[in-house]
């Protein structure tokens, strides 16, 4: 029983951070349907962002979170303006392969940069924040990733719903056209919900690298990971990406520790499948109508 | 005899018939011919075995490549399980001539049609899924495939590999770089001419029209799930071949090259090479391979010259960011690839001075 209740919690935790990894991929795809393979790249680029100013630069940690957050914002933007821009129209396989050449150029450039090896964090939470509960003990990093992402999923939640800019973003998922010709101005959402993407990718980035430490391959594979969470909870349902992922690290941690900690990896891909060829758009996905 | 054709200063066609013709010049074919000989008669005796392992690994990879652009240049579907399907063939080809002994003649072309199998069982999602959602479950189709090559240890090994026998051909054996040329570069040259014949055929126009817009395509009378899982088999027989060839040549295998990163690789040298163009793929695996020995040399001479030590410069990071970047720049600025340079180049001089 204590068994079974790590692994739930374990899962739990997993789940809610591939969650959180896949809320900005499902951002991209939502206001500009570009699937982002290169997403596990700016999760990556978020973690060793972050590292570079905590342990290098020396600065303050809630500085150098604040500091991550709005380079990678950027970053995101800049991707956007020069590489996503002249694609627009494009048939779609130019712009799945671009985001694969952007991810292999990114994880190169990080490989040269930071080397293969796994770095870590110097400690950053006190361990007294711990959670006992019952005979499972919860780890302090995972009660932040928890608050931090509940924090973000409540501030994205009222951009969506308050912000003009949020408005005009859900405008453009919504019917790219109408909202063309409603005067929205869709480069500048595509921009924007790129900068969002890659500075939620950033954050998950930072999470992810004080609970596993930092490697290239490592964040970059959870890029890949992504996918069967969102299509699980539809490509186009920020929500579903949370309950896709808690799904997904379930998924993973009981296959991990009941049958073969090998195939957990490829667990998720084996349900992928399946759910493709019974629902093929996900759980809380749109079915897109398709007129000749 | 009828007249030869040149340089014909417009479009004459007055037949359906003649816009299918390979050839739209003679010149163009007697080039062909003078081409192939000098490939036959002068490379291998020219080249140094190096460079003759490096062509012969040009032609493995325009095997595999032409058989992915028939998937996504003609029939429009995104495959990332290409490198899989080529593990695939690399194994069925190991299996059947160790454990069951067969000829090399007869063990590649079965390890393409057992991958054209494999091929088609993960072709099945392309009933119901398009585009975005086709292309993840061929992701998940490379995991599983290569989940089952490393861990079905009973018939693939696992991580230890398999070593096959020397290749056999009418009883002489294939040693050496140069009798393997000659077995790669005839089977190229059969791949092409069936690629080349495919897509003039009934079901090469079928593919065409799926691509341009499945449900139209229905609409006309094409079964097009009959269809897409024909090119997945077609496709993954051209990669199950070039697997199994590159069985014989290596003459032991692994799990490990046939991941994620051999699947791009293919997909790079499609989209660089000219998607819908069967040249466009030898020009796209001529490139990519060359810029994998260009790094490679590269990184040598400056480790050798003392700029970087090599702890500091190694060779992967390198090239997985010249890579990316080579893909990126011919999406941005020449998304037709290769095959459109080509015929700039070539129509900018057979119309010089007076190009209009």
């Amino acid at each position: 029983m204590d068994f079974f209740l790590q692994l739930l919690i374990n899962g739990l935790c997993l789940g809610f951070l591939y969650g959180l990894s896949a809320m900005g991929f499902v951002m991209i795809f939502k206001s500009s349907s570009v699937l982002n393979f290169a997403h596990g790249e700016l999760i990556a680029l978020g973690a060793f962002l972050f590292l570079a100013l905590v342990t290098w630069a020396g600065i303050p940690i809630p500085i150098s979170f604040l500091l991550t957050l709005a380079v990678c914002f950027c970053f995101g933007f800049i991707v956007e303006r020069f590489f996503l821009r002249p694609l627009i129209g494009e048939p779609l396989i130019f712009v799945i392969m671009l985001t694969v050449g952007l991810a292999s150029m990114f994880k190169g450039l990080m490989l040269l940069i930071w080397g293969g090896n796994l770095h870590t964090y110097p400690d950053i939470l006190p361990a007294s924040l711990a959670i006992q509960l019952g005979p499972v003990t919860i780890p302090p990093v995972y009660i932040a990733s928890l608050v931090i992402g509940l924090i973000f999923l409540s501030l994205f939640g009222l951009f969506f719903k308050y912000s003009s800019q949020g408005i005009y973003m859900r405008s453009v998922a919504d019917n790219q056209r109408a909202a063309l010709s409603l005067g929205v101005h869709v480069k500048r959402v595509f921009a924007l919900s790129w900068a969002i993407a890659s500075l939620v990718a950033g954050m998950s980035g930072i999470v992810l690298g004080i609970i596993n430490g930092i490697n290239v391959h490592n964040l970059s594979g959870i890029g890949l990971k992504v996918f069967p969470v969102v299509i699980l909870g539809g490509l186009d349902s920020i929500g579903g990406a949370i309950i896709g992922g808690l799904i997904i690290g379930l998924l993973e941690s009981f296959t991990g520790g009941y049958i073969s900690t090998s195939l957990s990896e490829v667990v998720p891909f084996i349900v992928l499948v399946f759910i493709l060829l019974i629902k093929p758009y996900g759980l809380f996905g749109l079915v897109e109508i398709e007129r000749v | 005899m009828r007249k030869l054709k040149f340089h014909p200063s417009g479009n004459f066609n007055e037949y359906y018939a003649q816009e299918l013709t390979i050839f739209e010049t003679d010149f163009g074919r007697v080039s062909l011919i003078v081409g192939l000989m000098a490939l036959f008669a002068i490379v291998p005796l020219v080249l140094s075995p190096y460079m003759l392992y490096i062509v012969n690994m040009i032609g493995i990879a325009s095997i595999a490549a032409i058989g992915l652009n028939i998937l996504i240049g003609y029939t429009g579907q995104i495959s990332l399980g290409h490198g899989a399907f080529f593990g695939v063939g690399a194994y069925a080809a190991a299996i059947l001539a160790t454990s069951l002994g067969m000829p090399f003649i007869v063990a590649v072309p079965a390890a393409g049609v057992i991958t054209a199998l494999v091929g088609m069982i993960f072709g099945i999602p392309s009933g119901r899924l398009k585009g975005l959602y086709l292309t993840i479950a061929t992701l998940a189709g490379q995991f599983i495939i290569e989940y089952v090559l490393v861990h079905w240890e009973s018939l693939t090994k696992g991580t230890m590999g398999i070593n096959l026998p020397a290749a056999t051909l009418f009883g002489l054996e294939l040693f050496s770089d140069r009798s393997f040329f000659f077995v790669i570069f005839i089977s190229l040259v059969i791949m092409v001419l069936m690629a080349v014949n495919l897509m003039r055929t009934k079901y090469g126009r079928a593919f065409i029209a799926i691509r341009d817009n499945d449900r139209a395509a229905e609409g006309m009378g094409i079964p097009i799930f009959r269809y897409k899982l024909l090119a997945f088999a077609i496709s993954s027989f051209y990669a199950g071949c070039a697997g199994g060839l590159w069985a014989f040549y290596m003459r032991s295998i692994t799990t490990e090259p046939f991941n994620l990163n051999l699947s791009i690789e293919y997909i790079a040298m499609v989209i660089i090479g000219g998607m819908g163009n069967i040249a466009g793929s030898i020009f796209g695996a001529v490139f990519i391979t060359f810029l994998n020995e260009g790094l490679r040399w590269g990184t040598d001479i400056l480790i050798n010259l003392g700029t970087f030590s090599s702890a500091a410069l190694t060779m992967a990071p390198l090239r997985e960011f010249v890579f990316g970047l080579a893909i990126v720049l011919f999406i941005l600025f020449e998304p037709r690839g290769l095959a459109e340079v080509w015929r700039i180049v070539r129509s900018s001089f057979r119309l010089w001075p007076f190009s209009y």
